[in-house]
């Protein structure tokens, strides 16, 4: 379980991230849906200790991120906004890499790489050097490092962006079965189809601040919309009517 | 397994399948400079031998004025040449090293018993001329003294009367010393190395890695930073290191291809010096990769951390180029401070002296320190949050 309390972060005299809070469950997903600058990136980064918040805690299985980041780091699967890998080593060694950082023995690293592999379909790339690695393949190899060490809670930073419907689809039902496995995972988008797809709860953040918290159905009723994609519009456009520029 | 040594095998392991890192690393870096330096230094010895062993053939003006000197010259190997138009004209414009002039009025001087003067026609500016004009003026003074001295015992007298004191010359540069001047530029090719050797990895894994937006996955890791930097130190240097290796064992090597012994001096470039070598230089290899690293991680890309580099890698030249220019003597204090101390040390392994202990503690405890207090200002930068964040 994720727990996000009032967080603050700035740049400069950009606020990025502006009194956030939401709590994203174990066996659900949770969508952080915004458009682009909205401070999704900013936020989840807060989550896996990467940037310090100038305020507010965050909360990861009742483990608190500033004053235990390793801890919460090793609750985490994290697939951050950059997701390069190794070029020179395979995909399995890129795999093997995080597994032996996160002090996995090599027993149990092998059977995680094995499994994970075989439930990504990744048989064709795993003895291949992840120079010229397509888009849909980096991603996969980069989802199976995150979850190397089998964790709770799932973090990913716009997992499907660059995937073609195929591979979106795949990656649809894999974040399905983890959810059924009843773990909590986080993923942030701006697109809505995508969120109504696979989400039990959206948070739907603009300009730094969470403007909306709900169910996917109740966030349309909420908004007196026909359809998510009018509701996201309209829940965004009346953010921004309030912010000043 | 700790973290620190997963990353390091990781850098290792991913280094070694890089071409142009292994080619600059372990084989133009600690191989080019050993081989310029045999071509060098024995371009070097054949210019200076050719001009000692050939004859010396001296353009002479006005021979008939003095048969017995140039008699003299030539049983002492000189070999007289026709005298030029204009002497003067031919010393400037190089077609003569050196012109001796014998002045018409000679014999009158040498009959009355005074004192007769030739002339040396030469250049100073031209260094290489130099040998030859000083084997000239040893032949005329020694033709002078010999003279001198018969016309002292001739009249009744000893010809020490005319020499009341004399300077022997008690050369105490052993014949590894004289070498070693030629090899005042032995410590710096080692420096070098070693920066080239570690350089490349100090860029990849940090500015290079970053670029390659893999930096934040690593960070997002359970790993504390202090300990991927440790990871990524420990690369550094030893792709550093294995460069030194090579490279102290190619010069060994190449010492053997110099011969020295027509010069007569010897070179200690053997086993003692590259173990000590090694050891001098352990704390400074560790040192630069310290700097080279925290010279990538705040550079915005790779290029840009691959120029600060290059600007970096002119700083071990500042010793050597001031040992060189103004010779000192030295001292402890200067074994103390990284890049001097080893500069010193490794010129006063090669002249064949043994390294005192408390040199070797000195420089050992002084780049430690250096090391040390860089290594924790990269750690201060590698917890920086824009360190992960490329773009
Ligand atoms: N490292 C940084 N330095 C300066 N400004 C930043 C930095 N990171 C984010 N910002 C700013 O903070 C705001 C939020 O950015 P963020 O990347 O969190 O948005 P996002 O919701 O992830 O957008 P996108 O959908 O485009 O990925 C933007 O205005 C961005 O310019
Ligand atoms: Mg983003």
């Amino acid at each position: 379980m994720i727990e996000v309390r009032n967080l603050h972060k700035s740049f400069g005299a950009v606020k990025a991230v502006e009194d956030v809070s939401f709590c994203a469950r174990d066996g659900e997903i949770t969508g952080l849906l915004g458009p682009n600058g909205a401070g999704k990136t900013t936020t989840l980064r807060m989550l896996y200790t990467l940037m310090k918040p100038e305020r507010g805690r965050v909360l990861v299985d009742g483990l608190d991120a500033a004053a235990d980041p390793l801890g919460v780091r090793r609750a985490l699967g994290v697939l951050p906004d950059a997701r390069g890998l190794y070029k020179r080593l395979t995909a399995r060694e890129n795999i093997e890499y995080f597994g032996r950082l996160h002090c996995l023995d090599e027993g149990a690293l092998r059977r995680r790489c094995d499994a994970l592999m075989a439930a990504l379909d990744m048989a064709g790339i795993a003895g291949r050097r992840a120079e010229g690695f397509s888009q849909g393949e980096r991603v996969k190899t980069a989802i199976a490092r995150a979850l190397v060490h089998d964790p709770k809670n799932l973090i990913l930073d716009e997992p499907t962006n660059g995937l073609d419907v195929m591979a979106t689809r795949a990656m649809r039902e894999f974040l399905f079965g983890l959810r059924a496995e009843g773990r909590c995972v986080l993923f942030s988008s701006h697109i809505m189809q995508e969120v109504v797809a696979l989400c039990d709860r959206v948070v739907v953040i603009a300009h730094g601040r969470v403007v909306a918290d709900a169910a996917p159905e109740a966030l349309r009723l909420q908004a007196g919309a026909a359809s998510l994609e009018d509701a996201f519009v309209r829940i965004i456009s009346r953010s921004s009517a309030c912010t000043p520029p | 397994m700790h973290a620190a040594l997963t990353v390091f095998l990781k850098e290792v392991r991913e280094n070694l399948r890089d071409r142009r890192t292994l080619v600059n690393a372990l084989l133009t870096g600690p191989l080019l400079a050993p081989v310029m330096f045999v071509v060098l230094i024995n371009a070097q010895l054949h210019v200076e031998l050719g001009k000692a062993e050939k004859p010396l053939s001296v353009p002479v003006v006005g021979a008939a004025n003095a048969p017995n000197l140039v008699a003299a010259l030539r049983r002492m190997g000189m070999v007289v040449e026709p005298a030029p138009r204009d002497p003067e004209a031919a010393v400037r414009s190089q077609k003569a090293d050196v012109v001796l002039r014998i002045p018409a009025g000679y014999g009158a001087h040498w009959r009355k018993g005074e004192t007769a003067q030739v002339e040396l026609i030469y250049d100073s500016s031209h260094r290489d001329t130099q040998a030859q004009i000083a084997r000239l003026r040893d032949m005329v003074d020694g033709y002078a003294k010999v003279t001198g001295a018969q016309r002292l015992l001739a009249r009744g007298l000893s010809p020490a009367l005319a020499s009341p004191l004399v300077a022997a010359n008690r050369d105490q540069a052993t014949p590894q010393a004289r070498g070693a001047l030629i090899f005042s530029m032995l410590p710096y090719f080692f420096v070098l190395t070693a920066f080239l050797g570690g350089m490349y990895l100090a860029i990849d894994t940090t500015a290079g890695e970053r670029e390659r937006q893999s930096l934040e996955p690593l960070f997002a890791t359970p790993v504390a930073r202090r300990d991927i930097l440790i990871g990524k130190l420990g690369a550094t240097t030893a792709f550093a290191l294995a460069s030194l290796a090579l490279s102290i064992t190619a010069f060994a090597v190449a010492g053997r291809f110099v011969d020295t012994s027509r010069l007569d001096m010897v070179l200690s470039l053997g086993a003692h010096f590259a173990v000590f070598v090694m050891l001098l230089m352990l704390p400074l290899v560790v040192l630069l990769a310290a700097l080279q690293t925290l010279v990538a991680a705040f550079a915005r890309s790779y290029r840009e951390a691959q120029t600060y580099l290059s600007l970096l890698m002119l700083v071990p030249l500042l010793p050597s180029v001031l040992l060189i220019v103004v010779p000192v003597k030295a001292r402890l204090w200067m074994y103390a401070v990284p890049l001097l101390g080893q500069q010193v040390g490794i010129m006063q392994l090669e002249r064949g002296d043994a390294l005192g202990a408390l040199p070797v503690a000195a420089c050992l405890a002084g780049t430690a320190l250096a090391a040390l207090l860089a290594i924790l200002v990269t750690m201060r930068v590698y917890a920086s949050e824009r360190l992960a964040i490329s773009g």
